[in-house]
């Protein structure tokens, strides 16, 4: 008699369990809920980015607060939205991790009152995502994607992007900052203005680090700056010493470094300090994956890099933003968090504003209308430009800047484009 | 000289110098699996402890860098002996606490609870440092052999004009990891050897109840082997930090994984077979990163692994128990 009992109770929480994944994929038990929207946050809040995932989430918690601010005190359309910030980062290794990134995308997808999936950082990580949310038929922005086979096809991205993203075959997935395919090939015309030669390339085998080290070897191939030799690192390793010296053999008078800050840049760049690579006169050029202050700590101080680094960025950052909505942003942050502002926080704090405006524009707490709404978001005034999604989801703007570490900081911010090379004085070294 | 054989050079050094730090950490995966036959997986993270608790104290003691005078002479060595100390106690601490009560259970079971204490440990430094890229401070004095005024003249009257070589260093750094590691090696397989507590070591390694029968404490020989062990990880973390100048909490896996392929390539429980596989796998990672591809030094050295394994699973020296065994 008690087995039965159980039984039954084993049986109830099993068809309990198989319902309500269904129940909500349906998507028509979400409009009823009213008064509050959540929006789930995927991306590091520990390990190598742990201070960039920090920032980032800050910058949603001020965006919505500004919003706030501007409308008397109530949220878009009324609705109560609360930021849930999830770690995609896995404990074991400090990097994000397809596992938990997953999980965190089933999460917002299985709570009704999640609105809109806000990740990821990595765009390894995306990919993962991308396909839950996607199915779900809610919206994904990113504050910092920007490997490009995300949401088109290119020359260097793999076969069947971005479609295999995308199993419903609607676009639900979003960004604001510009992509690889443009920041590589701008980062070699830059490279070739800035007097380089010969070019080293490294990268760490992920989809972003990967994806804009074949986009600046394209460009420099087709520019004339000469690569000297590619090769691929094993992002846990921390001896670099017999890759560096066939690096300093091979007479390339730049590093490109296609990687984030958890997958081998600052190391890279310690040990070409340690190596004497940089008394060489060999300079080290990295992506935004590793434009953040946080770099400076992990190198062993700033000093390291100062005169031998460039770094491109997705925009001007954050204390050189000029717009009016920019200086709100970088004053409100300092003021309110008492530091400075990642790169990075700029675009989420700007999806952020996308987010609500989105939300405010569809009136209603459901998901397709949200996702709609966001589809549709046009001359959008925002931090770094004033953009439109085209029909990929991309932003219509977006300009690459490209900075030297100097003066321990970032320093001589300068617009950097894939056709700079033709105009360019080469600066003689 | 041409540049090729610079770079071939450069990369006998560094595979010498991974060879070093991978010895000493080789020696105490092959000691504990000489004498208690279990392969301690936590064994690497030990490398790692000697890494953050010499630069905790290192931190402590706020030393000028580069350290000289006193520094390099008296700071340095009692830094170590304390980070000895240290490491060599958390291994025995490890073995008392999570191993001992297993002294009898079936292999797998010490064996996992390796694992976790692996992980455990990795977990720990992840929190006590966070789990990002640390640098250890430049506190060894760097200067290049190959930028030497005498060893530039000493070159030219061979009739070799070193200033040429660009690619070739040899630093104090490099000296003073062979300068730590070697003789703590050779006085290593001298203890082993000579003494009694070596004799006894041994001894419990062929047969643990014949040795108990002849009234050695076999429990105070795993206890000298966990703690000597650890010592010489502990030492060979703080050596490598102060050498590289980086880490991070999970380097621990990444080394032991490496050291523990080198004592099973030399012949796992084997003392002498475990340093020469050390400086073959440190060799082996230099050139395969320089002329293959770093990204496939992984590919190259774990198939070395799964090669000795299947063909020859007792080592190139012969191992004192097949790890076949296992």
């Amino acid at each position: 008699m008690r087995m039965k009992r159980y039984l039954g109770l084993v049986l109830l929480i099993t068809i309990a369990m198989m319902a309500m994944p269904t129940a909500n994929h349906s998507g028509k038990t979400v409009s009823a809920q009213g008064e509050k929207i959540k929006v789930y946050t995927s991306w590091p809040l520990s390990g190598g980015t742990q201070a960039v995932g920090e920032s980032m989430l800050k910058a949603a918690e001020l965006a919505l607060a500004h919003y706030k601010e501007d409308h008397d005190g109530a949220g878009p359309a009324g609705f109560e939205v609360e930021i849930v910030g999830l770690d995609d980062a896995s404990p074991t290794t400090g990097a994000w991790d397809g596992t938990i990134e997953a999980e965190n995308a089933q999460r917002c997808v299985n709570d009704p009152e999640c609105m809109v999936y806000f990740g990821t950082y990595n765009s390894g990580a995306a990919k993962v995502s991308m396909v839950i949310t996607n199915e779900a038929g809610i919206a994904q922005i990113s504050p910092a994607n920007s490997y490009a086979g995300l949401t088109r096809a290119c020359e260097t991205c793999a076969e069947g992007e971005p479609d295999i993203y995308r199993p419903s075959g609607e676009v639900n997935y979003f960004r604001t900052n510009g992509t690889d395919d443009f920041q590589g090939p701008s980062d070699a015309s830059w490279a070739y203005c800035l007097g380089f030669e010969s070019v080293y390339i490294l990268d760490d085998t992920q989809a972003y680090g990967k994806g804009i080290a074949d986009e600046f070897e394209r460009q420099a191939e087709a520019i004339g700056l000469e690569v000297a030799g590619r090769a691929s690192v094993e992002s846990t390793d921390i001896d670099f010493r017999a890759l560096l010296t066939d690096v300093l053999a091979s007479g390339a008078d730049l590093v490109f470094g296609g990687f984030v800050l958890d997958s081998g840049g600052p190391q890279v760049i310690q040990q070409m300090n340690e190596l004497g690579l940089f008394e060489e006169d060999v300079y080290f050029m990295g992506p935004d994956g590793m434009a953040s202050p946080a770099l400076f700590d992990q190198i062993g101080g700033v000093e390291i890099a100062n005169d031998y680094v460039y770094i491109s960025f997705p925009g001007p950052l954050p204390s050189t933003l000029e717009s009016e909505k920019g200086i709100r942003f970088y004053q409100g942050y300092v003021d309110t968090y008492d530091e400075e502002p990642d790169p990075y926080a700029i675009y989420a704090y700007q999806s952020m504003q996308v987010i609500l405006d989105a939300i405010e524009r569809a009136g209603v707490a459901d998901r397709a209308a949200i996702l709609e709404a966001m589809r549709t978001t046009t001359d959008f005034e925002g931090l770094s430009a004033t953009f439109s999604f085209d029909e990929n989801g991309d932003a219509t703007v977006s300009g690459f800047y490209g900075y030297a570490v100097g003066d321990d900081t970032f320093i001589d911010g300068t617009l950097i484009t894939p056709t700079m090379h033709e105009t360019c004085e080469v600066a003689s070294d | 000289m041409s540049i090729d054989n610079q770079v071939f050079i450069q990369n006998v050094i560094i595979g010498l110098t991974v060879g070093g730090y991978l010895a000493l950490i080789a020696l105490g995966y092959t000691m504990v699996y000489g004498i208690i036959e279990l392969i301690n997986f936590a064994h690497g993270d030990l490398f790692a402890f000697g890494f953050f608790i010499s630069l905790t104290i290192f931190a402590e003691i706020n030393p000028e860098i580069p350290l000289h005078g006193s520094g390099l002479y008296f700071t340095l060595p009692a830094v170590a002996l304390l980070t000895m100390l240290l490491t060599g106690s958390l291994n025995l601490a490890i073995d008392q606490i999570a191993y001992k009560p297993l002294r009898r259970a079936p292999r797998l079971a010490p064996l996992l609870t390796a694992v976790g204490v692996s992980f455990m440990l990795e977990a720990i430094y992840a929190i006590w440092k966070g789990p990002i890229q640390i640098p250890y401070p430049r506190y060894f004095p760097k200067e290049d052999y190959m930028e030497n005024e005498h060893v530039i003249s000493f070159f030219s009257k061979l009739g070799m004009d070193i200033t040429e070589w660009r690619i070739v260093s040899f630093t104090t750094k490099d000296l003073f990891l062979f300068g730590v590691t070697i003789p703590l090696v050779v006085l290593l397989t001298l203890f082993i050897d000579r003494t009694r507590i070596g004799k006894a070591m041994r001894a419990s390694a062929q047969d643990r109840e014949a040795a108990m029968m002849m009234g050695i404490n076999v429990n105070r020989i795993i206890a000298t082997t966990f703690f000597v062990g650890g010592a010489l990880a502990g030492v060979a973390g703080m050596v490598w930090g102060l050498y590289i100048n980086s880490g991070r909490f999970t380097m621990g896996f990444e080394a032991g994984l490496m050291a523990f392929t080198s004592a099973v390539l030399g012949g796992i429980g084997n003392i002498r077979g475990a340093v020469l596989g050390a400086f073959i796998i440190g060799m082996i990672k230099a050139m395969s990163d320089s002329y293959i591809g770093s990204e496939w030094t992984r590919v190259v050295i774990f198939g070395i692994l799964i090669l000795m394994l299947v063909f020859r699973p007792s080592g190139i020296l012969g191992s004192t128990q097949s790890i076949e065994k296992l």
